[in-house]
């Protein structure tokens, strides 16, 4: 069975992080990439699914600029077989429908029974092209999925997803999407075998042209991106632990009114 | 019509959740018309009744037995096929597991923006800007939309809730509207074992424990605490990596994003990625023995001490304070 995951690229949580000269996008200088955490587990689901069938395929796909190309590195050293990296400037700052639409022709052309996606990429948050692939695609969904099973014949997978108060069990006919978090699995290490081999291991790039994409309009636009607004001085309250802990109540009761 | 559509989050036995009277308040304030949409299985009168006493002007009433359990498929086909007839100028609904997923697909369906996660909106003439954090939280980015309608999903206890008119009443439209044929079967529902607390990402309050905990069993002393006050207990990625907590309960990134009125955070350093998830809080308490804890930063009040001092006599004073 081939897998498709798709991944990208975001700077490490522990970078800190610059508003740019346009004041619409990050200084990217000095930023530490990784690969997005959540994007990890995806990749994981894949390579056990893959395991477990003892024979299969895993393809890693990114839309991104060159720098990118670590990020489906790091998938091809945790065992990915190879990568696709869409790699066009004509793609640059896409919202999450652009990106959905150009990673949907991707999938088109691989025509991979099963699509993982990680919950959220740590960078924008917006969770959203998963559900936009699926639809874009005409297939069935799941999000925030906490275990799975593949049917013997391929042809379709038991998911549970994480709801409120719940996990809700389904039974999703293939092809399908999913989008994977942490308590899924526990996504590996890239082994010294892994990363000497990830080297050797093929990387495509594609453009725009080739996916069949017409002209880009983002329904999306960043206006700005802001520092956040400065949290009032807070001060730590002093004397022994009885004292504090009813200065506390009393501030929380009358100044703050939280209680 | 050009209205505010409001997708409503139910309990799945017909009342909407309070999250609900947000999602109305905001699309009130920034100028209506304000209008509900329900899918459900079955809505009750006192669902539909509260509705309307939050605000909404109409109530668009979906109601099929194949929109239960929600399937993404299903509901953004409803919604797309009425989205197009009745042309709204928003769609908005809360931050939860299944609006996260619907209103993408949604807007998908529709060929248009959305905004995931907002914590904010102004209109700019009538161009709406939607702000929400980016980077861990680090930044806020605003953005707005090509063209209509404007889809976003909104961080619960941020926005004001509307105030419920008691009285204010909504007329119910039944549209025509056919429910996709679901691809997925539903199988059967989990429910976790209830700790009688409220979910985190609901709660108005919410008391997490660290590293500090020392272990799992540690975490009655703040269940205690949130019985009395009625809070949500969470925990820390550290807790939760060292196997504590389950999963569900850690805040933060890679787990769930909170923004109650009040959190107390106990024996958390406060790395990056629990501010991640909770620093748009109200108001911050910190405990804890390290007085360099990262938490304390953007603590409102702190407390430099042993957090298995502070818990039980604070839980003491909080069942003093609430008893009166």
């Amino acid at each position: 069975m081939k897998i498709l995951v798709a991944v990208k690229q975001v700077p490490d949580t522990a970078t800190q992080v610059k508003i740019g000269a346009d004041s619409k996008a990050i200084d990217t200088a000095g930023i530490t990439w990784i690969v997005s955490p959540y994007d990890e587990f995806a990749v994981e689901e894949a390579l056990r699914i893959k395991e477990k069938r003892g024979q299969g395929e895993v393809v890693a796909v990114t839309l991104g600029p060159e720098r990118a190309k670590e990020t489906l590195r790091s998938c091809l050293a945790m065992g990915c077989d190879r990568a696709i990296h869409v790699n066009d400037p004509a793609l640059a700052d896409a919202d999450t429908l652009t990106a959905a639409r150009a990673l949907a022709a991707v999938i088109k052309q691989e025509a991979p029974p099963l699509v993982l996606c990680g919950r959220q990429a740590i960078d924008d948050d917006m969770g959203a092209v998963p559900a936009q692939l699926a639809e874009i695609l005409g297939w069935p969904s799941a999000y925030w999925i906490m275990e799975e099973a593949v049917d013997a014949g391929g042809k379709s997978i038991r998911v549970a997803r994480q709801v409120e108060g719940g996990l809700e069990v389904f039974e999703l006919p293939l092809p399908a999407v999913l989008t994977c978090q942490k308590g899924l699995n526990e996504p590996r290490y890239p082994t010294l075998k892994g990363i000497m081999g990830a080297k050797k291991k093929e990387i495509k790039d594609v453009k725009a042209g080739d996916l069949g994409l017409g002209a880009v309009e983002r329904q999306l636009s960043v206006v700005n991106l802001e520092a956040l607004p400065p949290r009032p001085p807070g001060r730590v309250i002093q004397g022994d632990v009885a004292t504090a802990v009813k200065e506390l109540v009393r501030a929380l009761r009358e100044e703050a009114k939280a209680i | 019509m050009n209205a505010f559509w409001c997708v409503v989050e139910d309990d799945r036995s017909g009342r909407p959740k309070k999250v609900m009277a947000e999602v109305l308040g905001e699309a009130t304030r920034l100028g209506g018309p304000t209008e509900a949409v329900w899918l459900t299985d079955q809505a009750t009168d006192e669902g539909l009744t509260q509705l309307g006493e939050w605000g909404a002007g109409k109530i668009w009433l979906l109601e099929n037995a194949a929109f239960a359990p929600y399937r993404s498929e299903v509901w953004a086909g409803a919604l797309g096929d009425l989205a197009q007839k009745e042309s709204p100028k928003a769609i908005f609904g809360p931050v939860t597991s299944r609006q996260r997923e619907l209103l993408a697909r949604l807007a998908a369906r529709l060929g248009v923006g959305i905004a995931a996660d907002a914590v904010g909106f102004a209109l700019d003439g009538d161009k709406l800007v939607a702000t929400r954090p980016v980077y861990a939280g680090k930044l806020l980015s605003k953005v707005t939309w090509a063209k209509r309608p404007c889809v976003a999903t909104l961080r619960p206890n941020v926005f004001r809730p509307a105030d419920a008119q008691a009285g204010r009443t909504a007329p119910v439209e039944r549209p025509a509207v056919s429910a996709p044929t679901a691809q997925m079967k539903f199988v059967e529902r989990r429910e976790e074992v209830s700790t009688g607390l409220p979910e985190l990402t609901e709660a108005e309050i919410v008391i997490s424990g660290g590293r500090g905990m020392k272990g799992p069993e540690n975490y009655v002393i703040l269940e205690q605490m949130g019985a009395v006050i009625g809070a949500a207990v969470g925990a820390s990625r550290a807790a939760v990596d060292a196997g504590w907590r389950p999963h569900r309960f850690q805040i933060g990134q890679t787990g769930r994003t909170i923004s109650p009125k009040l959190y107390m955070g106990f024996g958390v350093s406060g790395a990056i990625q629990h501010l991640a998830g909770m620093r748009t809080s109200k108001v911050i308490v910190a405990v804890n023995k390290d007085p360099e804890a990262p938490i304390f930063k953007i603590a409102d009040y702190g407390i430099v001490a042993d957090l298995f001092e502070v818990v039980p006599q604070l839980t003491q004073e909080f069942k003093r304070l609430l008893d009166k």
